[in-house]
């Protein structure tokens, strides 16, 4: 499936992915993250459920302190 | 634009920030000089001797605290800001109560933790409001790394990646060069289509 993530076009050879397994495909290991798929949020309880589909606009925010 | 005609677009517009330390008293300050009319600042910390190397605080002023303080010198340079001044340690609840009349709201917060409460709240309860964060500005160097990126109407300004450490410390030229950015977005945001 071809996916937008963070502004960028990217392509996976699944049809569907849930949240949790595009953290460990990615090797995003931050603790603090925000997610949004087409721009809805996606709490931590519900990265394991939460499908990320064709054509999906996933944005995969790392924060981290400092100001 | 002119500056008399930004000026008078800017007086009649809100900014919330969230956070009173390095990126939110440089922010506040460079909007004020620009004439936002009201500001509406938050945190509920004191200031000490370690947050003058890089935070819009002065000698003198140690040990008061940060969002009256702030008030105080916004009035220094620009006594015509409405500025509302909060010593609170702001939670979901809060933010939506004190920033609902905003046009931006600025994440200046510290902690990883607090910045990822506020846009949590902000991009589930107030779905429409910009939102300008700050996202990795510790150490020095590395200039162009500094950088704005937008997702909708959220806004992050910063490298994305420096977390400050023992190692690499938060210090005023790079912590300055996010803060003016996300002032630099924040008139993006309220100057829209007005070029």
């Amino acid at each position: 499936m071809k996916i937008i993530l963070n502004n960028t076009n990217e392509t996976f050879d699944v049809d569907h992915l849930t949240v949790a397994e595009l953290l460990q495909l990615k090797k995003f290991t931050f603790k603090m993250l925000i997610i949004k798929i087409n721009g809805n949020l996606v709490r931590q309880e519900n990265y394991a459920s939460a499908v990320i589909n064709e054509g999906d606009d996933v944005m995969v925010l790392h924060l981290i302190s400092g100001g | 634009m002119n500056f008399e005609e930004i000026k008078l677009l800017l007086e009649n517009k809100t900014v919330g920030i969230a956070g009173c330390g390095g990126l939110g008293s440089n922010c506040a300050v460079a909007l004020a000089r620009v004439g936002v009319g009201r500001l509406i600042i938050c945190d509920f910390d004191i200031i000490v001797e370690s947050n003058l190397n890089r935070q819009y605080y002065f000698y003198d002023q140690i040990g008061l605290k940060k969002a009256p303080t702030l008030k105080a010198n916004i009035h220094k340079i620009n006594p015509k800001i409405d500025v509302i001044a909060c010593d609170i340690k702001l939670d979901s609840s809060s933010i939506v109560a004190l920033f609902r009349e905003c046009d931006v709201i600025v994440e200046a917060f510290d902690r990883a933790d607090m910045k990822q409460m506020l846009l949590e709240t902000v991009l589930t309860e107030m779905v429409e409001m910009p939102i300008v964060s700050g996202v990795g500005m510790a150490g020095w160097g590395n200039s162009n790394a500094i950088r704005m990126r937008q997702y909708g109407k959220l806004f992050i300004c910063g490298d994305g990646v420096s977390e400050v450490s023992e190692e690499e410390p938060p210090l005023a030229p790079r912590v300055g060069m996010a803060a003016n950015m996300q002032a630099n977005t924040v008139l993006e945001v309220l100057l829209k289509d007005k070029k």
